[in-house]
């Protein structure tokens, strides 16, 4: 059930950024929500896009160092609150949340979140007896 | 015991190379006395004349002679002989300082080739090898020297020179080389790019390959064995001495045979200059007892390293060098420890990286600062930033348990770290901009 998620390192040097997205712009494919990690020296560039092996392929052509894990994605009702239930079921259950990130989608009333926990399955089961609507990279193609 | 290209002279007894050194010596020292005014005078201050130099146990009478007396003396001072009689010119590299012009008689060539081919015979050649040749030709001693080795055992000689590694690797398949001369740092960078043209170690015909100009580790040495699918042996010289050759590794691995039929080593204190007993740790010096053009009589190496007579498998008798542990210009002295590049390379290939490292030294708020950049493993990134900050710390830790001060780690991309077809910059000192004398 989990979406794919592309982390890319990019060192703290002009340009290294660039190579990413313009890689991803000539291969045509759409990032759909993204967050950015920075140290002071390197930053890790989290996306998830539509299509994820064509952007690792492409990546991989270009000699950047990267890595696909598996993340938890859920629906999230764009209203106040709503993010809060999804973070106390995880918290009540011992599951933590190394980071996490969101977008909010035009034509739904809904918002995304992306989640990365330790345990995937056991998150996802957990939100979605709370009655979250959990996404697929199907789901994330077709946003 | 081994093959050997001259056999009576490589397993000679030990008396015997002493009392040949020990008559060459009386000999060498008149004739520099006579022929080279720069050393006379030398001579002349320390109160020595030739006529007291009667054996070996007068060596440490003579004055050292440094690579700062090579560059005063730039370009002709420390020739022996007239520029009729001398038939080539070599150069250093120049990266420590004004580049020394090295002169070279057709004896000197010949004396030096039959050093290199004795190298070869060492590493296992014979006529039957192919020998690729990818040391820069040129003012750099490293091409001409094996290549000159490689035609006096009558190997089929591929003077590639250095660079454009997929030529490199084209005629090292479509022509069956089976031994390879370069650097050790350019020899993992064929072994790295063999590996992403998708070869197997096995699909070269390669047995040995024959490494020097340059500092390297065992570890460094496994690495290359393992990507190669060969036998690694260490070759070493200086520009100043002739070049590659001056001392050669056997099938025992364990140190470098010196030539003593043509050279004199003692182990000094590099602080004293006083001469060190046989198996202690200290500056390597060499006096050379048949050069012509351009002779070298107690010119101190810079290079720290261990002598050793120990008896050898291989059955050679001449006393053996270890891997030099640095070169005493490479040293390095960060917050008053002295560190050498090559126990970090060490630290990083027991930690399973790759030798593509730099590091970069500075002076920050009247402190040094020591700077590592590593290349992160292939396949070994993390979304998560305190998994990748947990590795930099692991690394850091590693290189402070070996050097006992503690560095700053930065892993950058796998292949980010620009490759050397030559001698890899591996050190940068941002003190010396400072005008801090280190």
């Amino acid at each position: 059930m989990a979406i794919k998620q592309l982390s890319v390192f990019v060192e703290n040097v002009e340009g290294s950024l660039a190579k990413v997205t313009d890689a991803l712009a000539e291969e045509n494919i759409d990032i759909r929500a993204m967050c950015m990690a920075d140290t002071q020296e390197f930053g890790i560039i989290r996306m998830i896009v539509d299509d994820a092996p064509s952007a690792k392929q492409k990546l991989d052509d270009k000699n950047l160092f990267l890595s696909v894990n598996e993340v938890v994605g859920i629906a999230v009702s764009d209203e106040p609150g709503g993010l809060a239930k999804a973070v106390r079921v995880l918290a009540d259950n011992h599951i933590n949340i190394d980071y996490m990130y969101a977008f909010i989608s035009v034509s739904k009333k809904n918002a995304y979140v992306v989640l990365r926990v330790d345990d995937n399955d056991a998150a996802e089961m957990l939100l979605s007896e709370q009655g979250f609507t959990i996404v697929t990279d199907d789901d994330v193609s077709r946003i | 015991m081994g093959n050997y290209f001259q056999k009576d002279i490589e397993t000679m007894p030990v008396e015997q190379i002493k009392a040949m050194q020990a008559e060459k010596l009386v000999n060498i020292v008149k004739y520099v006395y006579d022929n080279v005014e720069y050393y006379r005078n030398k001579m002349n201050e320390a109160g020595v004349t030739p006529d007291d130099i009667k054996g070996l146990e007068d060596l440490r009478k003579l004055p050292f002679l440094s690579k700062a007396d090579l560059r005063e003396g730039y370009p002709y001072g420390l020739l022996a002989t007239d520029l009729k009689n001398c038939v080539r010119i070599h150069s250093t590299s120049g990266t420590t300082g004004k580049r020394v012009v090295a002169f070279y008689t057709q004896h000197d060539i010949d004396i030096w080739n039959e050093m290199c081919a004795r190298a070869i015979v060492a590493a296992g050649g014979s006529d039957e090898d192919v020998v690729q040749v990818c040391y820069g030709y040129g003012l750099f001693t490293g091409g001409a020297g094996l290549d000159g080795g490689s035609h006096k055992v009558g190997c089929l000689t591929l003077p590639m020179s250095s660079g454009n590694t997929e030529r490199q690797i084209m005629f090292m398949m479509d022509l069956s080389a089976t031994i390879i001369c370069c650097t050790p740092s350019y020899a993992a960078y064929i072994g790295e790019t063999l590996k992403e043209m998708g070869y197997k170690p096995e699909d070269n015909k390669l047995k040995a390959g024959i490494f020097g100009a340059e500092a390297w580790t065992e570890e460094m040495r496994r690495d290359i064995e393992k990507s190669l699918g060969i036998k690694a042996y260490d070759i070493y010289g200086l520009t100043e001495t002739c070049g590659p050759g001056v001392a050669f590794e056997c099938s025992e691995q364990t140190g470098m045979h010196i030539n003593e039929d043509h050279f004199i080593a003692e182990i000094i204190d590099p602080d004293t200059g006083e001469v060190l007993p046989e198996g202690s740790k200290g500056e390597l010096v060499f006096t050379a007892l048949d050069k012509e053009a351009f002779p070298l009589l107690r010119y101190r190496t810079r290079d720290i390293c261990v002598l050793t007579r120990e008896k050898c498998s291989c059955g050679r008798t001449f006393i053996k060098m270890c891997k030099p542990m640095g070169r005493s210009d490479d040293m390095m002295i960060i917050r008053g420890v002295n560190v050498f590049p090559s126990q970090i390379e060490a630290v990083l290939l027991n930690e399973g990286y790759a030798p593509n490292y730099q590091i970069i030294v500075d002076r920050v708020n009247n402190s040094d600062t020591l700077d590592v950049y590593v290349e992160a493993k292939e396949g070994d990134f993390s979304d998560k930033v305190k998994d990748m900050a947990k590795k930099e710390k692991a690394l850091a830790s590693a290189i402070k348990a070996m050097l006992g001060i503690n560095p700053k780690v930065h892993l950058v991309a796998p292949k980010s770290i620009q490759r050397s077809e030559g001698k890899a910059v591996r050190v940068i000192d941002k003190r010396k901009r400072l005008g801090i004398n280190v």
